[in-house]
Protein backbone atom coordinates (compact mmCIF):
# COMPACT_ATOMS: atom_id res chain seq x y z
CA UNK A 1 0.00 0.00 0.00
CA UNK A 2 1.03 3.76 -0.56
CA UNK A 3 0.58 6.06 1.86
CA UNK A 4 -0.01 9.86 0.23
CA UNK A 5 0.34 12.96 3.13
CA UNK A 6 -1.45 15.79 1.26
CA UNK A 7 -0.15 19.31 2.41
CA UNK A 8 -3.63 21.10 2.42
CA UNK A 9 -3.29 24.69 1.21
CA UNK A 10 -6.39 26.82 3.05
CA UNK A 11 -6.75 30.39 4.47
CA UNK A 12 -7.96 29.57 7.80
CA UNK A 13 -11.94 29.57 6.19
CA UNK A 14 -11.67 27.85 3.09
CA UNK A 15 -9.80 24.88 1.75
CA UNK A 16 -8.26 25.81 -1.69
CA UNK A 17 -9.60 23.95 -4.41
CA UNK A 18 -5.82 23.36 -5.31
CA UNK A 19 -5.77 20.28 -2.48
CA UNK A 20 -9.06 18.59 -4.30
CA UNK A 21 -6.72 18.43 -7.34
CA UNK A 22 -4.04 16.93 -5.40
CA UNK A 23 -6.62 14.50 -3.91
CA UNK A 24 -7.55 13.31 -7.73
CA UNK A 25 -3.68 12.89 -8.48
CA UNK A 26 -3.20 11.02 -5.24
CA UNK A 27 -5.60 8.87 -6.05
CA UNK A 28 -4.10 7.87 -9.95
CA UNK A 29 -1.32 5.77 -7.27
CA UNK A 30 -1.86 2.35 -7.26
CA UNK A 31 -2.84 1.27 -4.00
CA UNK A 32 -2.96 4.71 -2.29
CA UNK A 33 -4.62 5.71 1.04
CA UNK A 34 -4.52 9.45 1.81
CA UNK A 35 -4.22 11.70 4.52
CA UNK A 36 -4.55 15.25 3.87
CA UNK A 37 -2.06 17.37 6.71
CA UNK A 38 -3.37 20.82 7.70
CA UNK A 39 -1.33 23.36 9.52
CA UNK A 40 -2.91 27.01 10.85
CA UNK A 41 -3.71 28.27 14.29
CA UNK A 42 -7.43 26.66 14.14
CA UNK A 43 -8.39 24.30 11.31
CA UNK A 44 -11.64 22.97 12.19
CA UNK A 45 -13.38 24.38 9.66
CA UNK A 46 -10.93 23.98 7.09
CA UNK A 47 -10.57 20.03 8.21
CA UNK A 48 -14.46 19.55 8.26
CA UNK A 49 -14.63 20.48 4.39
CA UNK A 50 -11.17 18.26 3.87
CA UNK A 51 -12.89 15.65 5.45
CA UNK A 52 -15.75 15.70 2.91
CA UNK A 53 -13.33 15.57 0.20
CA UNK A 54 -14.17 11.68 -1.78
CA UNK A 55 -10.96 9.51 -1.59
CA UNK A 56 -9.88 10.89 1.76
CA UNK A 57 -9.09 8.31 4.61
CA UNK A 58 -7.88 10.65 7.34
CA UNK A 59 -7.61 14.18 8.16
CA UNK A 60 -4.45 15.19 10.75
CA UNK A 61 -5.18 18.62 11.92
CA UNK A 62 -1.83 20.18 13.38
CA UNK A 63 -3.28 23.43 15.39
CA UNK A 64 -0.17 26.02 16.41
CA UNK A 65 -0.46 29.83 16.97
CA UNK A 66 2.79 30.15 14.82
CA UNK A 67 0.87 28.73 11.99
CA UNK A 68 -1.18 31.23 11.39
CA UNK A 69 0.65 32.29 8.30
CA UNK A 70 2.11 29.41 6.12
CA UNK A 71 5.72 30.17 6.01
CA UNK A 72 7.64 27.65 5.25
CA UNK A 73 10.80 27.34 7.19
CA UNK A 74 7.90 26.98 9.98
CA UNK A 75 5.88 24.47 8.61
CA UNK A 76 8.42 22.34 7.42
CA UNK A 77 10.02 21.23 10.08
CA UNK A 78 6.43 20.20 11.33
CA UNK A 79 5.92 18.10 8.63
CA UNK A 80 9.03 16.92 8.17
CA UNK A 81 8.20 14.78 11.50
CA UNK A 82 4.70 13.84 10.01
CA UNK A 83 6.26 12.15 7.30
CA UNK A 84 7.59 8.94 8.98
CA UNK A 85 4.39 6.87 7.99
CA UNK A 86 4.03 7.63 4.44
CA UNK A 87 5.45 6.89 1.67
CA UNK A 88 4.46 10.20 -0.90
CA UNK A 89 4.33 13.33 0.81
CA UNK A 90 2.08 15.92 -2.00
CA UNK A 91 1.68 19.34 -2.21
CA UNK A 92 0.00 21.91 -4.64
CA UNK A 93 2.25 23.71 -7.03
CA UNK A 94 0.87 26.82 -6.23
CA UNK A 95 2.96 29.76 -4.05
CA UNK A 96 2.30 28.09 -1.01
CA UNK A 97 2.91 24.47 -2.20
CA UNK A 98 6.43 25.17 -4.23
CA UNK A 99 8.09 27.57 -1.36
CA UNK A 100 7.26 25.02 0.97
CA UNK A 101 7.56 21.36 -0.38
CA UNK A 102 11.17 21.37 -1.54
CA UNK A 103 12.24 22.77 1.98
CA UNK A 104 10.28 19.59 3.09
CA UNK A 105 12.07 17.34 0.59
CA UNK A 106 15.92 18.92 1.42
CA UNK A 107 14.50 18.40 5.81
CA UNK A 108 14.33 14.72 4.42
CA UNK A 109 17.06 14.01 2.39
CA UNK A 110 15.03 12.98 -0.48
CA UNK A 111 14.72 14.44 -4.05
CA UNK A 112 11.51 16.73 -5.04
CA UNK A 113 9.45 15.97 -8.22
CA UNK A 114 7.55 19.14 -9.46
CA UNK A 115 4.70 19.69 -11.00
CA UNK A 116 3.40 16.34 -12.15
CA UNK A 117 1.27 16.07 -14.68
CA UNK A 118 0.36 12.73 -14.99
CA UNK A 119 0.54 9.28 -12.99
CA UNK A 120 2.07 6.39 -14.71
CA UNK A 121 3.02 4.37 -11.81
CA UNK A 122 3.23 5.11 -7.80
CA UNK A 123 6.81 6.55 -8.85
CA UNK A 124 6.95 7.10 -12.66
CA UNK A 125 5.09 10.05 -13.55
CA UNK A 126 5.05 12.90 -16.46
CA UNK A 127 5.77 16.59 -15.74
CA UNK A 128 7.04 19.32 -17.97
CA UNK A 129 10.20 20.95 -18.28
CA UNK A 130 11.15 24.09 -20.93
CA UNK A 131 8.26 26.06 -20.46
CA UNK A 132 6.41 22.69 -21.50
CA UNK A 133 7.88 22.29 -24.89
CA UNK A 134 8.74 18.99 -23.52
CA UNK A 135 7.62 16.38 -21.89
CA UNK A 136 9.56 13.83 -19.56
CA UNK A 137 8.75 10.86 -17.97
CA UNK A 138 10.47 10.38 -14.89
CA UNK A 139 11.24 7.33 -12.49
CA UNK A 140 11.81 7.74 -8.88
CA UNK A 141 13.58 5.43 -6.43
CA UNK A 142 10.48 3.43 -4.60
CA UNK A 143 13.26 2.98 -1.66
CA UNK A 144 12.67 6.44 -0.55
CA UNK A 145 10.19 8.81 0.24
CA UNK A 146 8.50 10.89 -2.61
CA UNK A 147 7.79 14.78 -2.59
CA UNK A 148 6.24 16.39 -4.79
CA UNK A 149 4.10 19.04 -6.54
CA UNK A 150 0.95 18.49 -8.23
CA UNK A 151 0.28 20.69 -11.67
CA UNK A 152 -3.25 21.53 -10.42
CA UNK A 153 -4.35 22.79 -14.38
CA UNK A 154 -3.99 18.81 -15.05
CA UNK A 155 -6.13 17.59 -12.50
CA UNK A 156 -9.92 17.88 -12.02
CA UNK A 157 -11.17 18.49 -8.26
CA UNK A 158 -11.89 15.71 -6.12
CA UNK A 159 -15.85 15.99 -5.35
CA UNK A 160 -17.85 15.47 -2.23
CA UNK A 161 -19.01 12.59 -0.40
CA UNK A 162 -16.25 11.63 1.68
CA UNK A 163 -16.45 10.99 5.73
CA UNK A 164 -12.42 10.87 6.69
CA UNK A 165 -11.75 10.79 10.30
CA UNK A 166 -10.05 13.95 11.43
CA UNK A 167 -7.45 13.78 14.25
CA UNK A 168 -5.44 16.39 15.80
CA UNK A 169 -1.77 15.83 16.20
CA UNK A 170 0.64 17.60 18.62
CA UNK A 171 4.26 17.48 17.32
CA UNK A 172 6.80 17.91 19.72
CA UNK A 173 9.15 20.31 17.07
CA UNK A 174 11.12 23.73 17.58
CA UNK A 175 10.50 26.51 15.53
CA UNK A 176 12.69 28.72 14.09
CA UNK A 177 12.42 32.48 14.93
CA UNK A 178 14.11 33.72 12.02
CA UNK A 179 11.26 34.13 9.69
CA UNK A 180 8.40 36.55 10.78
CA UNK A 181 5.06 37.03 9.05
CA UNK A 182 4.48 41.16 7.94
CA UNK A 183 1.56 41.41 5.85
CA UNK A 184 -0.68 41.07 2.70
CA UNK A 185 -1.87 42.95 0.26
CA UNK A 186 -4.32 40.95 -2.65
CA UNK A 187 -6.50 42.90 -4.63
CA UNK A 188 -10.07 42.14 -3.22
CA UNK A 189 -12.44 40.90 -6.03
CA UNK A 190 -15.90 39.77 -6.02
CA UNK A 191 -14.79 37.82 -9.69
CA UNK A 192 -14.44 34.33 -9.76
CA UNK A 193 -10.72 33.56 -8.75
CA UNK A 194 -8.71 32.95 -11.80
CA UNK A 195 -7.33 29.67 -10.75
CA UNK A 196 -10.39 27.51 -10.45
CA UNK A 197 -12.81 29.60 -12.85
CA UNK A 198 -14.62 28.00 -15.47
CA UNK A 199 -14.14 30.97 -17.53
CA UNK A 200 -11.33 33.67 -18.37
CA UNK A 201 -10.86 36.92 -20.21
CA UNK A 202 -7.33 37.44 -20.38
CA UNK A 203 -5.54 40.96 -21.84
CA UNK A 204 -2.31 41.65 -23.14
CA UNK A 205 -0.11 44.63 -24.04
CA UNK A 206 -2.34 45.69 -26.48
CA UNK A 207 -4.57 46.91 -24.04
CA UNK A 208 -2.01 50.05 -23.39
CA UNK A 209 -3.29 51.29 -19.78
CA UNK A 210 -4.82 49.87 -16.80
CA UNK A 211 -7.72 52.10 -17.22
CA UNK A 212 -8.43 49.80 -20.50
CA UNK A 213 -8.42 46.83 -18.74
CA UNK A 214 -12.04 48.57 -17.46
CA UNK A 215 -12.82 47.27 -20.49
CA UNK A 216 -12.35 43.61 -19.95
CA UNK A 217 -13.80 43.67 -16.51
CA UNK A 218 -16.79 44.50 -17.82
CA UNK A 219 -17.14 42.19 -20.23
CA UNK A 220 -15.96 39.28 -17.85
CA UNK A 221 -18.26 40.89 -15.34
CA UNK A 222 -21.04 39.87 -17.87
CA UNK A 223 -20.35 36.33 -18.47
CA UNK A 224 -19.26 35.40 -15.00
CA UNK A 225 -15.37 35.17 -15.57
CA UNK A 226 -11.89 35.77 -13.83
CA UNK A 227 -9.70 38.36 -15.01
CA UNK A 228 -5.61 37.45 -16.04
CA UNK A 229 -3.02 39.21 -17.75
CA UNK A 230 -0.21 38.54 -19.59
CA UNK A 231 3.17 39.13 -18.58
CA UNK A 232 3.57 41.78 -20.72
CA UNK A 233 0.53 43.76 -19.29
CA UNK A 234 1.56 43.09 -15.75
CA UNK A 235 5.18 44.04 -16.47
CA UNK A 236 3.87 47.61 -18.06
CA UNK A 237 1.98 47.60 -14.85
CA UNK A 238 -1.71 47.57 -16.64
CA UNK A 239 -2.30 44.92 -14.01
CA UNK A 240 -1.47 43.27 -11.10
CA UNK A 241 0.63 40.30 -10.21
CA UNK A 242 -1.43 38.19 -8.85
CA UNK A 243 -3.33 38.37 -12.41
CA UNK A 244 -0.30 37.10 -14.34
CA UNK A 245 -0.89 33.68 -16.55
CA UNK A 246 1.81 32.01 -18.05
CA UNK A 247 5.11 29.85 -17.01
CA UNK A 248 6.16 32.31 -14.28
CA UNK A 249 2.61 33.51 -13.01
CA UNK A 250 -0.69 31.20 -12.93
CA UNK A 251 -1.23 27.88 -14.83
CA UNK A 252 -4.75 27.52 -15.54
CA UNK A 253 -7.18 25.27 -17.24
CA UNK A 254 -10.75 26.54 -17.55
CA UNK A 255 -13.66 25.54 -19.89
CA UNK A 256 -13.41 28.94 -21.77
CA UNK A 257 -10.13 30.97 -21.98
CA UNK A 258 -10.47 34.34 -24.32
CA UNK A 259 -7.22 36.01 -25.02
CA UNK A 260 -7.50 39.51 -25.98
CA UNK A 261 -4.75 41.52 -27.23
CA UNK A 262 -2.33 38.43 -26.60
CA UNK A 263 0.21 38.19 -28.99
CA UNK A 264 0.94 34.76 -27.33
CA UNK A 265 4.36 34.29 -26.36
CA UNK A 266 5.56 30.84 -25.47
CA UNK A 267 5.97 31.87 -22.18
CA UNK A 268 1.93 32.65 -21.73
CA UNK A 269 1.10 29.85 -24.00
CA UNK A 270 2.40 27.34 -21.08
CA UNK A 271 0.07 28.53 -18.94
CA UNK A 272 -3.15 28.05 -20.56
CA UNK A 273 -2.87 25.46 -23.13
CA UNK A 274 -4.56 23.19 -20.97
CA UNK A 275 -7.97 25.30 -21.66
CA UNK A 276 -10.70 23.11 -23.18
CA UNK A 277 -11.28 26.13 -25.55
CA UNK A 278 -9.17 29.16 -26.44
CA UNK A 279 -10.56 32.15 -28.06
CA UNK A 280 -8.34 34.56 -29.17
CA UNK A 281 -8.92 38.07 -30.40
CA UNK A 282 -5.57 39.99 -31.80
CA UNK A 283 -5.23 42.81 -34.51
CA UNK A 284 -2.50 40.74 -35.74
CA UNK A 285 -3.66 38.29 -37.73
CA UNK A 286 0.36 36.59 -37.27
CA UNK A 287 0.07 36.45 -33.83
CA UNK A 288 1.54 33.13 -32.64
CA UNK A 289 -1.83 32.84 -30.30
CA UNK A 290 -3.73 31.75 -33.27
CA UNK A 291 -1.84 29.01 -33.48
CA UNK A 292 -3.01 27.40 -30.29
CA UNK A 293 -6.65 29.43 -30.60
CA UNK A 294 -10.00 27.12 -30.99
CA UNK A 295 -11.33 30.16 -32.46
CA UNK A 296 -9.45 33.12 -33.63
CA UNK A 297 -11.35 36.93 -34.65
CA UNK A 298 -8.68 38.90 -36.14
CA UNK A 299 -9.66 43.10 -35.66
CA UNK A 300 -9.57 45.95 -33.25
CA UNK A 301 -10.45 44.63 -29.56
CA UNK A 302 -11.33 48.13 -28.45
CA UNK A 303 -14.44 47.48 -31.01
CA UNK A 304 -14.77 44.05 -30.61
CA UNK A 305 -15.08 43.75 -26.82
CA UNK A 306 -18.11 46.47 -26.33
CA UNK A 307 -19.67 44.60 -28.93
CA UNK A 308 -19.29 41.11 -28.02
CA UNK A 309 -19.99 42.28 -24.62
CA UNK A 310 -23.32 43.63 -26.16
CA UNK A 311 -23.63 40.58 -28.23
CA UNK A 312 -23.50 37.52 -25.59
CA UNK A 313 -25.96 38.92 -23.78
CA UNK A 314 -29.19 38.21 -26.42
CA UNK B 1 26.44 43.34 5.27
CA UNK B 2 29.74 41.90 3.66
CA UNK B 3 29.61 39.58 1.23
CA UNK B 4 26.51 38.49 -0.92
CA UNK B 5 26.17 34.70 -2.49
CA UNK B 6 24.73 34.72 -5.92
CA UNK B 7 24.10 30.90 -7.70
CA UNK B 8 23.69 31.34 -11.57
CA UNK B 9 22.86 28.14 -13.48
CA UNK B 10 23.61 28.47 -17.36
CA UNK B 11 20.60 27.06 -19.44
CA UNK B 12 20.12 27.26 -22.76
CA UNK B 13 18.77 31.12 -23.94
CA UNK B 14 15.89 32.35 -23.28
CA UNK B 15 14.46 33.00 -26.79
CA UNK B 16 15.52 29.77 -28.25
CA UNK B 17 12.57 27.59 -29.32
CA UNK B 18 13.43 23.79 -27.63
CA UNK B 19 13.07 20.85 -29.49
CA UNK B 20 13.11 17.51 -28.69
CA UNK B 21 15.03 14.69 -30.41
CA UNK B 22 13.14 12.50 -32.55
CA UNK B 23 14.16 9.22 -30.73
CA UNK B 24 13.24 10.79 -27.22
CA UNK B 25 16.38 10.63 -25.45
CA UNK B 26 16.27 14.46 -24.61
CA UNK B 27 16.22 17.71 -26.14
CA UNK B 28 18.39 19.13 -28.79
CA UNK B 29 21.13 21.26 -27.36
CA UNK B 30 23.82 20.85 -29.86
CA UNK B 31 24.94 24.52 -30.96
CA UNK B 32 22.64 25.98 -29.11
CA UNK B 33 22.90 29.64 -27.47
CA UNK B 34 23.62 29.03 -23.95
CA UNK B 35 22.92 32.06 -21.34
CA UNK B 36 22.58 33.13 -17.89
CA UNK B 37 19.14 31.96 -16.67
CA UNK B 38 16.98 34.73 -16.43
CA UNK B 39 15.90 34.71 -12.92
CA UNK B 40 19.51 34.33 -11.97
CA UNK B 41 20.20 37.56 -13.65
CA UNK B 42 17.75 38.99 -11.47
CA UNK B 43 19.67 37.18 -8.72
CA UNK B 44 22.77 38.97 -9.39
CA UNK B 45 21.52 42.32 -10.35
CA UNK B 46 19.85 43.21 -7.19
CA UNK B 47 23.22 41.79 -5.02
CA UNK B 48 25.05 44.22 -6.97
CA UNK B 49 22.10 47.28 -6.51
CA UNK B 50 22.59 46.40 -2.89
CA UNK B 51 26.36 46.39 -2.86
CA UNK B 52 26.49 49.67 -4.91
CA UNK B 53 23.76 51.56 -2.68
CA UNK B 54 26.31 50.17 0.84
CA UNK B 55 29.33 52.13 -0.84
CA UNK B 56 27.20 55.10 -1.94
CA UNK B 57 25.25 55.57 1.14
CA UNK B 58 28.22 54.40 4.02
CA UNK B 59 31.31 53.68 2.14
CA UNK B 60 30.55 49.64 2.10
CA UNK B 61 32.55 47.08 0.67
CA UNK B 62 29.99 44.42 -0.37
CA UNK B 63 31.49 41.43 -2.03
CA UNK B 64 29.28 40.08 -4.37
CA UNK B 65 30.61 36.30 -5.28
CA UNK B 66 28.99 34.16 -8.31
CA UNK B 67 29.18 30.81 -8.15
CA UNK B 68 27.65 28.09 -10.80
CA UNK B 69 27.83 24.24 -11.32
CA UNK B 70 28.05 23.04 -15.01
CA UNK B 71 30.24 22.13 -17.35
CA UNK B 72 33.83 23.85 -18.28
CA UNK B 73 31.76 26.10 -20.62
CA UNK B 74 29.85 27.51 -17.77
CA UNK B 75 33.07 30.02 -17.70
CA UNK B 76 31.08 32.10 -20.13
CA UNK B 77 28.21 33.01 -18.26
CA UNK B 78 30.05 33.56 -15.00
CA UNK B 79 32.51 35.57 -16.78
CA UNK B 80 29.35 37.20 -17.90
CA UNK B 81 28.25 37.82 -14.30
CA UNK B 82 31.82 39.34 -13.38
CA UNK B 83 31.43 41.78 -16.77
CA UNK B 84 27.80 42.78 -14.55
CA UNK B 85 29.93 43.69 -11.61
CA UNK B 86 30.63 40.19 -9.23
CA UNK B 87 33.70 40.90 -8.02
CA UNK B 88 34.64 37.39 -8.22
CA UNK B 89 33.59 33.99 -9.28
CA UNK B 90 33.68 30.18 -8.25
CA UNK B 91 32.59 26.91 -10.85
CA UNK B 92 32.17 23.93 -9.34
CA UNK B 93 33.16 22.47 -12.64
CA UNK B 94 31.30 18.67 -13.53
CA UNK B 95 29.95 16.88 -16.43
CA UNK B 96 26.91 15.05 -14.56
CA UNK B 97 23.66 16.01 -14.65
CA UNK B 98 23.16 17.80 -11.12
CA UNK B 99 19.89 17.83 -9.25
CA UNK B 100 18.45 20.45 -7.28
CA UNK B 101 19.19 18.33 -4.43
CA UNK B 102 22.75 18.12 -5.27
CA UNK B 103 22.97 21.96 -6.32
CA UNK B 104 21.90 22.94 -2.71
CA UNK B 105 24.35 20.71 -0.89
CA UNK B 106 27.04 22.06 -3.50
CA UNK B 107 26.20 25.66 -2.84
CA UNK B 108 25.83 24.83 1.03
CA UNK B 109 29.53 23.66 0.77
CA UNK B 110 30.25 27.18 -0.55
CA UNK B 111 28.57 28.91 1.82
CA UNK B 112 30.24 27.31 4.83
CA UNK B 113 33.67 28.24 2.98
CA UNK B 114 32.32 32.01 2.37
CA UNK B 115 30.04 32.61 4.91
CA UNK B 116 28.09 34.96 2.84
CA UNK B 117 25.06 37.18 4.73
CA UNK B 118 22.96 36.73 1.77
CA UNK B 119 22.48 34.16 -1.17
CA UNK B 120 19.88 35.18 -3.87
CA UNK B 121 19.48 32.65 -6.49
CA UNK B 122 16.29 32.46 -9.18
CA UNK B 123 13.21 31.42 -7.99
CA UNK B 124 13.47 28.38 -11.16
CA UNK B 125 15.69 27.75 -13.67
CA UNK B 126 13.95 28.03 -17.30
CA UNK B 127 15.38 24.45 -18.42
CA UNK B 128 13.94 22.32 -15.56
CA UNK B 129 11.62 24.62 -14.50
CA UNK B 130 12.23 22.59 -10.66
CA UNK B 131 11.94 25.89 -8.60
CA UNK B 132 13.72 23.84 -5.66
CA UNK B 133 16.96 24.94 -5.28
CA UNK B 134 17.00 27.84 -3.05
CA UNK B 135 13.99 26.51 -0.57
CA UNK B 136 16.52 23.06 -0.45
CA UNK B 137 19.50 25.38 0.54
CA UNK B 138 17.47 27.38 3.21
CA UNK B 139 16.37 24.44 4.72
CA UNK B 140 19.69 23.10 5.24
CA UNK B 141 21.64 25.62 5.62
CA UNK B 142 18.93 25.78 8.46
CA UNK B 143 18.54 30.10 7.54
CA UNK B 144 15.02 31.54 6.46
CA UNK B 145 13.71 31.43 2.70
CA UNK B 146 12.16 34.41 1.13
CA UNK B 147 10.94 32.84 -2.05
CA UNK B 148 9.77 35.00 -5.00
CA UNK B 149 10.89 38.47 -4.08
CA UNK B 150 9.46 41.11 -6.09
CA UNK B 151 11.07 43.92 -3.31
CA UNK B 152 14.18 43.78 -0.76
CA UNK B 153 14.93 45.79 1.61
CA UNK B 154 17.79 45.16 3.76
CA UNK B 155 17.95 47.35 7.44
CA UNK B 156 21.00 45.89 9.00
CA UNK B 157 20.35 42.26 10.03
CA UNK B 158 17.06 42.26 9.08
CA UNK B 159 15.71 42.07 5.46
CA UNK B 160 11.93 42.73 4.41
CA UNK B 161 11.08 40.99 1.92
CA UNK B 162 7.99 41.53 -0.12
CA UNK B 163 7.15 38.29 -2.18
CA UNK B 164 4.28 37.50 -5.39
CA UNK B 165 2.00 34.79 -4.15
CA UNK B 166 -0.96 33.64 -6.06
CA UNK B 167 -3.26 35.85 -4.18
CA UNK B 168 -1.27 38.89 -4.50
CA UNK B 169 1.68 40.30 -2.34
CA UNK B 170 3.08 38.82 0.62
CA UNK B 171 5.95 40.95 2.67
CA UNK B 172 8.02 38.84 5.35
CA UNK B 173 11.20 39.08 7.73
CA UNK B 174 14.24 37.40 7.61
CA UNK B 175 17.15 37.88 9.64
CA UNK B 176 20.24 37.30 8.13
CA UNK B 177 22.06 35.27 7.03
CA UNK B 178 19.19 34.22 4.32
CA UNK B 179 18.03 32.90 1.43
CA UNK B 180 16.68 34.88 -1.20
CA UNK B 181 14.81 33.90 -4.75
CA UNK B 182 13.70 36.33 -6.80
CA UNK B 183 11.13 36.75 -9.06
CA UNK B 184 10.97 38.59 -12.44
CA UNK B 185 8.98 42.08 -11.64
CA UNK B 186 12.13 42.81 -8.92
CA UNK B 187 14.23 44.56 -11.14
CA UNK B 188 15.21 45.13 -14.43
CA UNK B 189 19.01 43.48 -15.23
CA UNK B 190 21.87 46.21 -16.42
CA UNK B 191 22.79 45.91 -19.95
CA UNK B 192 26.95 44.38 -20.12
CA UNK B 193 29.07 47.01 -21.88
CA UNK B 194 32.01 45.88 -23.87
CA UNK B 195 34.93 47.77 -21.41
CA UNK B 196 33.28 45.98 -18.44
CA UNK B 197 33.85 42.60 -20.49
CA UNK B 198 36.77 43.65 -20.60
CA UNK B 199 37.42 44.17 -17.05
CA UNK B 200 36.06 41.14 -16.38
CA UNK B 201 38.72 38.98 -17.46
CA UNK B 202 40.88 40.28 -15.13
CA UNK B 203 39.16 39.20 -12.41
CA UNK B 204 39.35 35.90 -10.33
CA UNK B 205 37.32 33.07 -11.53
CA UNK B 206 38.34 29.90 -9.43
CA UNK B 207 37.43 26.07 -10.34
CA UNK B 208 37.01 23.42 -8.44
CA UNK B 209 34.81 19.82 -8.18
CA UNK B 210 31.58 18.08 -7.02
CA UNK B 211 35.21 15.66 -4.82
CA UNK B 212 37.01 18.52 -3.63
CA UNK B 213 33.81 19.81 -1.89
CA UNK B 214 32.75 16.22 -0.43
CA UNK B 215 29.49 15.90 -3.15
CA UNK B 216 28.71 12.46 -4.96
CA UNK B 217 25.87 13.71 -7.87
CA UNK B 218 23.72 10.69 -7.85
CA UNK B 219 20.45 10.36 -10.01
CA UNK B 220 18.11 10.06 -7.79
CA UNK B 221 15.50 10.97 -10.35
CA UNK B 222 16.00 9.24 -13.81
CA UNK B 223 14.55 10.50 -16.63
CA UNK B 224 13.96 7.79 -18.98
CA UNK B 225 11.72 9.70 -21.87
CA UNK B 226 11.28 13.11 -22.95
CA UNK B 227 8.75 14.02 -25.47
CA UNK B 228 6.71 16.94 -27.51
CA UNK B 229 3.73 18.13 -26.13
CA UNK B 230 0.29 17.58 -27.07
CA UNK B 231 -0.22 19.73 -30.11
CA UNK B 232 -3.71 21.84 -30.10
CA UNK B 233 -5.44 21.38 -33.25
CA UNK B 234 -5.47 24.17 -35.17
CA UNK B 235 -9.16 26.38 -35.23
CA UNK B 236 -11.34 28.68 -37.32
CA UNK B 237 -10.84 32.11 -37.96
CA UNK B 238 -14.37 33.75 -37.51
CA UNK B 239 -15.14 36.89 -39.64
CA UNK B 240 -16.92 39.18 -37.05
CA UNK B 241 -18.29 39.32 -33.75
CA UNK B 242 -21.69 37.88 -34.46
CA UNK B 243 -19.98 34.88 -36.03
CA UNK B 244 -17.70 34.55 -33.01
CA UNK B 245 -20.95 34.96 -30.56
CA UNK B 246 -22.73 32.23 -32.89
CA UNK B 247 -19.31 29.70 -32.82
CA UNK B 248 -19.42 30.21 -29.20
CA UNK B 249 -23.27 29.48 -28.46
CA UNK B 250 -23.12 26.68 -30.49
CA UNK B 251 -20.09 24.97 -28.67
CA UNK B 252 -22.00 25.62 -25.41
CA UNK B 253 -19.57 28.18 -23.61
CA UNK B 254 -22.29 31.01 -23.49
Amino acid sequence: MHKVLIIGEHDGKVLNPATMKCVTCAKSIPDAEITVALLGADTAAVAAQAAAVAGVKAVLRVDRAENAHPLAAILAPQIAALAADYTHLFGPSTSFGKDLMPRIAALLGVPQVSDLMAVEGAYRFRRPIYAGNAIVTVEADPARKLVATVRVASFSAAGSGGSASIDSKTLNVALPSHTRYVGAKSGSTDRPDLQTARRVVSGGRALGSAENFKLLFSFADKIGAAVGASRAAVDAGYAPNEMQVGQTGKIIAPEMYIAIGISGAIQHLTGIKDARTIVAINKDGEAPIFEVADVGLVGDLFQIVPELERLVGT
Amino acid sequence: MQKIMVCIKRVVDYNVRVRVKSDCSGVMLDGVKMSVNPFDEIALEEALRIKERGAKEHGANVEVLAVSIGVADTQQQLRTALAMGADRAILVQTELPVEPLTAAHTFLALAKKENPDLIFLGKQAIDDDANQTGQMLAAIWERPQATYASKVEITGTKAAVTREVDAGLETIEVDLPAVITVDLRLNEPRYVKLPDIMKAKKKPLDVTSLDALGISAGQLIKTVKTEPPAQRQKGVIVKDVAELVDVLKKKGLI
